[in-house]
């Protein structure tokens, strides 16, 4: 599944799309970055309710397919900017992350 | 612990300055003023705030004044939900000498809506000196939650719960900061022995310059 199908089939809004055909494999959570960025997977989705411009590193460093801000959390213009020049995927849904996850897991079968 | 009692164990322990940093409130600090004045201590005006990212940021001002205007600003940003004394202990504000005037309703744990950034501005606004406390501990400390102190934020200065894991936390986040170590006390053994210390130009000596040179050498 790319990125892109699973924004279309969660409903996401979009902050930033620089890479739509990026394949998404799996699917992480977690809002601490220290703790997050040593275990979410390479193409991971990643749900957070986390907005701090270091949302954007820490995608970059672990490679996940794209953040998802859950709950319509307030993300900054300078975070979306700086989304969009790293080329990191962000999409914004109302749902909160427990939510997310199962829409998530259930694409997957999970 | 009240301001009278934090000020007397800080005699005790031979502290010259002390700073008062409730979480999310100023609201105990003319007290403070009143009981640090008793005991010949510099008192500094302050709080702990709690941004919306969860992160502690120590906040210090150099008058009773800036501080009570910042806090005014503060009260109504912190996330509403009534303290429940049984759990969270109470949130009392008193007078220099420990009678009650009122009982602080909300909880002040709580984060507030502000995030790093506004709330550096808003603290700037104010007179301020703010910086990053306990940076190495896994709770509400900058690096737990954010994996790092950014670069971005240019803090002069960072707070320590000790000393053991700074040099390699300063190497290893490339920081060059005035390091500070607190107690961070919630209760009154905690508070530490006269073991840190600052370098402050006193002459002539008043309490308010120490306190005006003390935010001029942490804040950005």
């Amino acid at each position: 599944m790319t990125v892109k199908e699973l924004r279309e089939r969660l409903d996401l809004q979009i902050l930033s799309e620089s890479d739509p055909d990026r394949a998404v494999t799996g699917g992480y959570a977690g809002d601490l970055l220290s703790w997050v960025m040593g275990r979410a997977q390479s193409g991971d989705a990643w749900v957070t309710i986390m907005t701090n411009r270091n949302i954007i590193a820490v995608a970059s460093l672990a490679d996940t397919a794209c953040i998802i801000v859950a709950e319509d959390s307030a993300v900054e213009p300078d975070v979306i900017a700086l989304a969009s020049e790293k080329e990191i995927n962000l999409y914004r849904s109302p749902l909160n992350i427990f939510d997310l996850c199962c829409r998530v897991g259930s694409l997957f079968d999970l | 612990m009240t301001p009278a009692n934090i000020a007397g164990m800080a005699s005790l322990k031979g502290l010259t300055l002390l700073a008062l940093t409730d979480h999310n409130s100023c609201r105990n600090c003319p007290a403070f003023f009143e009981a640090c004045n008793a005991f010949g201590i510099v008192p500094v005006p302050g709080m702990e705030l709690t941004t919306a990212e969860d992160i502690h940021l120590v906040v210090l001002f150099p008058t009773l004044e800036q501080a009570m205007a910042f806090d005014a600003q503060i009260h109504p940003r912190i996330i509403p939900v009534k303290n429940r004394p049984e759990i969270f202990g109470n949130q009392w504000v008193v007078d220099g000498d420990d009678n009650l005037l009122e009982t602080e309703e909300t909880l002040l744990i709580n984060a507030t809506d502000l995030d790093v950034d506004s709330a550096i501005e808003l603290v700037e606004r104010y007179g301020g000196a703010v910086y990053p406390a306990h940076i190495d501990r896994p709770s509400n400390g900058m690096i737990a939650i954010l994996g790092s102190v950014p670069k971005d934020y240019r803090f002069r200065s960072v707070e320590f719960n000790d000393f053991e894991q700074r040099d390699r936390i300063l190497a290893e986040q490339g920081l060059d900061c005035i390091t500070l170590c607190s107690s961070d006390a919630h209760d009154l053994g905690r508070i530490n022995e006269a073991e840190h210390f600052l370098d402050l130009e006193d002459e002539p000596y008043s309490s308010a310059l120490v306190r005006r040179r003390l935010i001029e050498l942490l804040k950005r």
